[in-house]
């Protein structure tokens, strides 16, 4: 063939991102990635090029994107400094099932190993952090390779991929014809459903006298919302919600009992050691839900319904495992189940909500007097803004306050870092939340520890005139670290004292919106004016410098060693 | 502590660069140590085998087996203690030609052991024996004992199942099947 007829590596890198559904790319240019960069000029029309400040924003942006439109988010990064710079990102996605598509400049092929300039082991750093991690070395690779990276990100249980594109493959001409990847031998992202095991499972729930459901992230991931509650409704199963499946039922649906684990609800913790029946739905037992195993609910029989076999029996042991995507799984078993009421049951919830209300929740969301606190600030935003926006968050106090006070009304809500729990995530994940839902309004929580680790990401704001509400509970502590220092640590305050900058005057000198608030009197206008504020807005809330997240129950710990703070 | 058992884990991969990290980086995650390591091509073309050797519990060593199966580019993974396989180590000795000679009882310890001299020449012999790891080191203590041993290297395991069943050629076949379904719903929508 002619060569005038071929395109370049990197051309045909950005024609299969466009077939794959591809419209935003948050990236960070560099040495080794310049041509796909220069061809990206080209392409402006089509594909829209965030350029973040670091590379860590990149992909934090990407998994934002991903976790709110339910899209593959993609980041596109340099080589060495550049492509080491997503490790914690990447990591993140794997912890978090976040579909990601990374793309990585690299120094030309004849140059591989021998410490070039801007060289590292990519593939090498990134296989025990991803599902897939393939080096392209030759133009003709582009096509087969991108399209399946976006295939293995997106199916079965989603995670991150890593593409390292070397620059001569780049450069090199090729025929370039798309050819969509979606089968890999080796590769089952779905397991067949089993039709006994369901069978199984819907018995021992028609059996049931005290069932109960824990929702993870794999509902919301499966878009099986529906499904889900409808196989609640049908046999009236009262559910709890890990932090990354908040929002697969909305905050007021009446089955739904509230968040499980560590600063979970007091209910649901209790429940799940009372019930006879445990269905678990996409989710994966994490050490921060179960607390101590062996004391974890020994009286169930258990269920889990989840699309990875590696999570059958990983943490705890399982009665029924229940394999495939649980869109199907739960329609199947829904449609074996007889409608059952399980009214006293679902009433034993109630003096657990009512008791966590006095002694904590009530303090936390109407206090009288004294500074503001967090729970205050959250709640006020999320019915200012009609319970309906994105919540993104950071990392720590502000985190679980954030989860534990905003309310939602619809699926995909909630973007925070839950496995790995990544401090500095918050503001680069909203910024790829506000892409990924334009439309919606973007909350983001932060605080004065966790917005400095990732604080030039307000230049990406600035320059993408991006409107992002952002809330920094500003109490001058890494407070989640020095809560456990005055419980556990005989409040030995070492290395959690914080001297901060003005953020009001950083916000200004990005161009932002911005405003302190303390008093409790100026709270609702504060948040009026961040909300009808036209663009992103910085509204730093002074909270007591020493609140403290309730519940709690103890790292490795039993629900009984529950603290309620009311003592 | 749980007792620790020699399970032998036998892994069917494509064959791609970096495959043997992806398996390793799954052992050092749980501080398992590989004893013996083979690879070699299967039976079936473009599919390589791993057979690894290592001492677990059983509970780890299921999930260690589950976590490698779902490596994309892992085809089957599964493992076996010895009761279920036909294994075989192969080991090379290289002993002094002289003092070999001077023994006096080479047919014995040859038709003993079941070895055989693979090479000799004036300075040194090479003995070749198969078997399991026990046997290999009788010889191996043996010769050490009498005229010394001036190389040794064993291999690691080799293995193969005593069931009937090839399970990786049948998952190949309904792979393959599943393939030709996946393409007859796409051709049908074109």
């Amino acid at each position: 063939m002619d060569n005038n007829q071929k395109i370049t590596g990197s051309e045909a890198l950005l024609k299969t991102l466009i077939a794959e559904g591809v419209d935003t790319i948050f990236g960070y240019p560099g040495g080794q990635v310049i041509p796909v960069y220069d061809c990206l000029y080209d392409y402006q029309d089509r594909l829209k090029h965030v350029l973040v400040r670091h590379e860590q924003g990149a992909t934090h942006a990407a998994q934002g994107y991903a976790r709110v439109s339910g899209k593959v988010g993609v980041a596109l990064v340099t080589s060495g400094p550049g492509a080491t710079n997503t490790i914690t990102g990447i990591a993140d996605a794997m912890m978090d099932s976040t579909p990601m598509v990374v793309i990585s400049g690299q120094v030309p092929s004849a140059m591989l190993g021998t410490d070039a300039f801007q060289e590292i082991d990519v593939i090498g750093i990134t296989q025990p952090i991803t599902k897939w991690a393939y080096q392209i070395r030759r133009p003709e690779d582009i096509a087969w390779a991108v399209s399946r990276a976006f295939h293995i990100a997106s199916s079965g249980r989603p995670g991150p991929v890593v593409i390292d594109f070397a620059k001569d493959a780049q450069v090199g001409l090729v025929d370039y014809v798309y050819e969509k990847v979606n089968y890999v031998r080796s590769y089952q992202p779905i397991p067949e459903l089993e039709p006994e095991n369901i069978a199984a499972a819907a018995e021992l729930i028609n059996g049931a006298k005290k069932p109960f459901a824990l929702v993870g992230q794999g509902v919301v991931l499966s878009g099986s919302e529906k499904e889900l509650m409808a196989f609640l409704e049908k046999a009236d199963i009262p559910a709890g919600s890990t932090v990354l499946g908040l929002s697969a039922m909305p905050s007021n649906y009446p089955l739904n009992k509230g968040m499980l684990g560590m600063h979970g609800n007091v209910g649901p913790n209790m429940k799940t050691n009372e019930c006879d029946v445990l269905i678990a739905i996409g989710m994966r037992f994490d050490d921060r839900v179960t607390g101590n195993l062996q004391t974890y609910a020994k009286q169930a029989k258990i269920i889990h319904f989840d699309i990875d076999l590696s999570e059958i029996g990983k943490n705890v042991a399982v009665d029924i495992p229940v394999l495939g995507d649980a869109k199907e799984t739960l329609a199947a078993v829904t449609e074996q189940l007889k409608p059952a009421r399980h009214t006293e049951w679902i009433a034993e919830f109630d003096p657990h909500a009512k008791e966590e209300y006095e002694k904590v929740i009530s303090r936390e969301i109407h206090p009288q007097e004294g500074f503001l606190k967090m729970g205050e600030v959250i709640r006020k935003v999320s019915e200012a803004a009609e319970n309906k926006a994105v919540l993104v968050t950071d990392v720590g106090q502000n985190q679980m306050m954030g989860v534990r006070y905003f309310k939602y009304t619809q699926t995909r809500s909630v973007v925070t870092s839950g496995g790995l729990g990544t401090m500095g995530y918050g503001l680069p994940a909203a910024i790829g939340a506000k892409f990924g839902a334009p439309e919606r309004t973007v909350c983001l929580f932060t605080g004065d520890g966790g917005i400095q680790m990732t604080l030039q990401e307000l230049g990406t704001i600035m320059q993408e005139n991006l409107n992002v509400k952002i809330i920094i509970l500003n109490n001058n502590f890494l407070g989640m670290v020095r809560q456990w220092q005055e419980l556990f640590f005989n409040e030995r305050y070492s290395a959690t004292v914080m001297n901060n900058p003005d953020f009001v005057a950083i916000a200004k000198a990005y161009g932002l919106g911005s405003r302190m608030v303390e008093a409790r009197e100026e709270l609702d206008d504060a948040i009026q004016e961040m909300l009808n504020y036209d663009g992103a807005y910085v509204l730093v809330a002074n909270v007591e410098d020493r609140g403290m997240v309730y519940p709690m129950v103890p790292a490795g710990g039993t629900i009984t060693n529950i603290i309620m703070g009311d003592k | 502590m749980t007792e620790k058992t020699l399970y032998t884990v036998i892994i069917f991969s494509e064959n791609t660069v970096g495959l043997l990290n992806q398996i390793t980086i799954i052992f050092t995650r749980r501080q398992l140590n590989i004893e013996t390591l083979s690879v070699s091509p299967s039976a079936i073309k473009g599919i390589h085998k791993f057979t690894i050797t290592t001492f677990a519990d059983q509970d780890t060593m299921d999930k260690v087996v589950k976590q490698i199966d779902k490596r994309v580019d892992i085809l089957k993974a599964y493992y076996n203690t010895d009761e279920d396989l036909v294994y075989q180590e192969i080991a090379l000795y290289k002993v002094a030609t002289e003092q070999f000679i001077q023994t006096g009882a080479v047919e014995e310890l040859i038709r003993k052991h079941n070895a055989r001299i693979l090479d000799m020449n004036e300075s040194c012999v090479v003995l070749e024996k198969s078997g399991h790891y026990e046997e290999t080191q009788a010889l191996f203590k043996e010769l050490s004992r009498t005229i010394g041993v001036l190389q040794f290297i064993r291999s690691g395991r080799v293995a193969i199942t005593k069931s009937k069943v090839e399970r990786l050629s049948d998952m190949l076949s309904s792979m393959e099947k599943k393939l030709q379904e996946k393409q007859g719903i796409r051709n049908g929508d074109d």
